[in-house]
């Protein structure tokens, strides 16, 4: 969009978090993706979730893949280390990053190329571990930066922009995801930030594989009548099975909801997912009902947004290793280099 | 008939067995009795890609020289495969013994007029001794090995000491299997002429020399040089490697206190993956490898460019087998030096080891960690199926405690918050290696976005042409830094001046010492280079401009390292005479002093034209 250096000054009214960060803190540079890209407002959202959660930006690690998802870490958390990897191969690099130091929190950005086509494998065997991260796949149904090819998320039927229909059924990331064992599945829309931003709160919170699927509409090449990824159609066939807020400790919100309608979820950190129920039978701690009931609403042609499944006692990759508590990275020679009398037993044993 | 020379502590022994029945156990038993007699062999194992019922061969080179490559040839077959008899029969030299199981009668057009054969009816013995058909199976192993000791003079009491140690713990195993061993030497003192011409004798020729596998003693190189992630992609010839990590580091590497382990070892859906994961482990601090094969390096092509280009330390473990594609799982070949050294598209150079045998494994292995965290690129350790799978004699492993690991280049929290100037891609000392950051280090400075597409010295993005070719270049002087800091190559000078080099690497070590010490007898002398790594240092340049003409001996069709010679150095193609093996079948002497000899004229005839 623009080549033009973000200026470093601050509005003197710009409100800082408890940790003293203003939201220009989480900021990066300028987008230089298209006007209205979809994938903009979820930056926008990460920004704003890391912000009301006065996370230390540093310790925050971004990871993403390529395509023009995967570029939009440049546009978030510039105080923040960031990896764009290779195409599809995000959740490898996020594996090994998060084995190295499990002391930082991970975001990995990709898109429904970059994770349903080219890295579906990879997707499915970083959730099939429970690596401890939060993966956002930015899903817009179509191939953006090499200008409009139907994506393997695309509905069957679907029609692009130059009049094609699509005829390969599509791959549905959340249901995936859910037969996966991930441990937490949302799917939102980037065109509801109250949705999302808390989701995304509760994902970075989570200590297990988190995955958002989040429905973002690329105005160039799939925004059109016929896109069942269009900013209409996914306004109009919107499903949102719950809203939530996340409720720290430290600031309880004190909202009155209807009797019947709100569950508490209390995550492994400590933090509290206040569900208000818009679809009253849903439960989020049911993996097979949830992949039922979102088959069932994708034959009723409806998009089902919201937290669909979460397990708040989930143990990561970690854990099933026994790595220690003290990050790989921060041990040295004298913890892991045994020393020339080892060596010399070794060596006695090898005669 | 036998009439064959006396040969004391020099001759190869090959047992042809069935895969699964149990006689790898038995026949390394033999060949470190051997060894216990302070008389050095090699063994080597040849096998299929197979699990069970295929024919599998050990082949066991003794040589009171030292001589450790491949002989080529057999003096004693121990057959005990019906399915491979005459191949195996035909494959002993004449004057050879063949050892059979002579239970079944075997026609005697089966056997050859030129050779001994000596009979010992094992299954009838075993069938006679033990009812269950699991132990008939394996004692028969140990019948034979009985047998043997007789045969070649092996003193038993050294194999009784190998069993006790074998089975310490599991003591009610000790005296049967004691007594299967004299089943079969009491039978072989009583009915064969004991002993043969082939014979061992007691000597001093093993020293403190160990017997380890090259993937075995990468693994603990890793261990000694701090790897803490490895992510790998089972794949023969390579996984005992990072299955040797493993166990390594259940030894030595779990807090005596909490048990918790100072190590992370996953095992990737692909090779793609376990590249990836090594170096987002590298990246964010930690020192990882991953272990492989040729194909697993094929898939990390595109990984490995991003590695080179955007400067993040890893090691590749490559234990070489036969290609292009599945090629020869399980048979030793030197044939991915280009893909490694050349890995990935646009302009890549890597950083290639050559380790000769299971002691420079471990020593390169523990290495290549520090160079990688020093030059902050990927590190290639190029072992190969024959000392990475074979237990090969080798110098004891050695540490010096004083030894600290090089993390290289990274600033710290202090220097940022001092206000030390941070570029990732900022070339500093003038030596082409930037500072790097550890993700986490500073809430506001020194964080930088990695990534494969191109930057200026501060990591920005940019696509301007100047940075780019900026950035390319400085690459090129940072390779040149790792040509000065990379294992040197090791020249061993002839005895007689000589206007004739010869370069090798790897695994082609044993037999090339000894191809030399077999051209010098016929005159024919020749300096030779071990090259250790790439990029070439200046001893390579100076070795190859002090030559008239200079042999490249290496196990491949295409004359790999050659080809790195001459593209690197801009050697005159013409001076450079391949020789090369590539079979799938390890190097041996006799062909490399044949190929030689062959192109020159030994020095005595040419004065005397």
């Amino acid at each position: 969009m623009t080549f033009l250096a973000k200026p470093k000054l601050h509005h003197p009214a710009l409100k800082p978090n408890e940790l003293g960060y203003t939201r220009r803190d989480y900021e990066g540079s300028i987008s230089t993706l298209c006007a209205g890209c979809g994938h903009d407002s979820i930056s926008a959202a990460i920004i704003q979730a890391v912000y009301q959660m006065n996370l230390p930006p540093h310790r925050i690690a971004k990871l993403s893949g390529i395509g023009c998802s995967s570029k939009t870490p440049t546009y978030f958390l510039g105080n923040s280390h960031g990896f764009n990897s290779v195409h599809g191969r995000m959740p490898s690099v996020l594996t090994g990053a998060n084995l190295a130091n499990r002391d930082l929190i991970y975001l990995g950005v990709s898109g429904d190329g970059d994770s349903a086509s080219i890295g579906l494998g990879q997707f499915a065997h970083a959730i099939r571990r429970g690596v401890n991260m939060t993966y956002i796949v930015e899903n817009n149904g179509v191939y953006g930066l090499t200008k409009g090819q139907f994506s393997a998320t695309a509905d069957r039927g679907s029609k692009s922009k130059k009049g094609a229909i699509n005829a390969d059924e599509s791959i549905d990331m959340v249901a995936l995801a859910l037969q996966l064992g991930a441990t937490f599945v949302a799917r939102s829309f980037s065109g509801d930030k109250t949705q999302l931003v808390p989701l995304i709160e509760a994902a970075l919170n989570h200590q297990g594989a988190a995955f958002i699927d989040v429905i973002s509409p690329c105005v160039a090449f799939n925004n059109h009548t016929g896109s069942t990824k269009a900013f209409d159609y996914v306004r109009e066939h919107n499903e949102a099975v719950n809203y939530m807020d996340v409720i720290t400790p430290r600031a309880p919100i004190t909202v009155e909801y209807a009797q019947g309608a709100v569950e508490d979820v209390t995550q492994h950190d400590g933090t509290k997912l206040r569900l208000r129920k818009l679809a009253a039978t849903y439960d989020v701690h049911d993996r097979n009902g949830a992949m039922a009931y979102l088959q069932t609403r994708k034959a009723a042609g409806e998009i089902v947004t919201g937290l669909l499944f979460v397990d708040p006692e989930a143990e990561d990759l970690h854990v099933s290793l026994n790595t220690a508590k003290t990050p790989l990275k921060d041990f040295n020679d004298p913890h892991l280099c045994p020393g020339s009398q080892a060596l010399d037993k070794l060596n006695a044993s090898l005669r | 008939m036998s009439q064959s020379v006396e040969r004391i502590n020099d001759f190869v022994v090959k047992f042809a067995n069935v895969n699964g029945s149990g006689s790898a156990s038995a026949n390394q038993l033999f060949a470190k009795s051997i060894l216990r007699m302070g008389v050095p062999v090699a063994p080597r194992n040849i096998f299929p890609s197979n699990i069970q019922g295929l024919p599998t061969w050990y082949e066991i080179r003794v040589s009171e020289k030292g001589y450790l490559g491949a002989h080529g040839g057999v003096d004693l077959m121990v057959a005990m495969n019906p399915q491979t008899w005459d191949q195996d029969v035909k494959s002993i030299d004449a004057g050879g013994y063949l050892f059979y199981d002579s239970t079944k009668p075997i026609a005697k057009s089966k056997f050859r007029e030129d050779i001994t054969v000596i009979g010992v009816p094992l299954t009838e013995m075993c069938n006679k001794e033990y009812s269950d058909p699991r132990q008939r199976q394996l004692f028969k192993n140990i019948i034979y090995v009985g047998a043997l000791s007789a045969l070649l003079d092996i003193e038993p009491k050294v194999i009784e000491d190998l069993l006790a140690e074998q089975f310490k713990g599991k003591d009610k195993l000790i005296a049967p299997n004691i007594h299967a061993l004299y089943m079969g030497r009491d039978y072989a003192l009583k009915n064969l002429q004991c002993p043969l011409n082939l014979r061992i004798r007691r000597a001093d020729a093993v020293g403190d020399r160990i017997s380890i596998e090259g993937n075995a003693a990468s693994a603990l190189g890793a261990v000694y040089g701090g790897a803490t992630v490895c992510a790998w992609y089972p794949i023969t010839p390579s996984s005992s490697l990072a299955e040797g990590f493993q166990k390594y580091c259940s030894k030595f590497r779990v807090d005596p206190e909490t048990k918790e382990n100072r190590f992370a070892i996953v095992q990737a859906e692909d090779e793609i993956a376990s590249i990836g994961m090594v170096i987002g482990a590298a990246w964010n601090g930690a020192r990882s490898f991953t272990a492989t094969s040729g194909p697993g390096i094929s898939l990390m092509q595109e990984f490995l460019g991003l590695a080179y280009f955007a400067e993040i330390p890893a090691v590749i473990f490559d234990v070489q087998r036969g290609g292009p594609s599945t090629g020869m799982p399980t048979r030793t070949q030197q044939s991915d030096l280009l893909l490694c050294a050349y890995a990935s598209h646009g302009d890549t150079k890597h950083v290639l080891l050559f380790p000769e045998d299971p002691a420079e494994c471990f020593e390169f292995g523990a290495t290549a960690f520090d160079l990688a965290d020093r030059l902050q690129t990927p590190i290639f350790v190029l072992l190969d199926l024959d000392i990475g799978m074979n237990e090969r004699l080798c110098a004891p492993l050695k540490w010096d405690d004083s030894r600290r690991f090089d993390r290289g280049k990274v600033m710290t929290a202090e220097e940022l918050e001092a206000g030390k100037d941070f570029g990732r891609y900022l070339d500093v000392d003038g030596d082409g290696i930037p500072y790097r950051t550890y993700p986490g280090t500073h809430p506001k400075r020194g964080a930088f976005f990695t990534r494969g597409t191109s930057r200026d010295r501060y990591a920005r993005y940019t696509e301007d042409a100047d940075a780019y070719r900026d950035n390319m270049e400085r690459l090129l002087r940072k390779y040149d830094t790792a040509r000065h800091i990379v294992p040197k190559a090791i020249a061993r000078p002839s005895k007689v001046p000589t206007k004739q080099g010869a370069i090798f690497f790897g695994s082609s070590s044993a037999a090339m010492h000894e191809a030399v010490d077999r051209m010098e007898e016929a005159g024919i002398h020749l300096d030779t280079l071990r090259v250790r790594s790439f990029p070439f240092g200046d001893e390579v340049i100076d070795f190859i401009a002090s030559h008239e003409k200079v042999f490249v001996v290496e196990q491949n069709r295409d004359a790999q390292l050659r080809t790195l010679l001459v593209n690197e150095l801009e050697i005159d193609p013409a001076k450079l005479v391949p020789i090369l093996h590539f079979d799938g079948t390890p190097i041996t002497a006799r062909i490399i002093s044949g190929a030689i000899s062959a192109k020159v004229k030994p020095a005595r005839l040419k004065e005397a034209v």
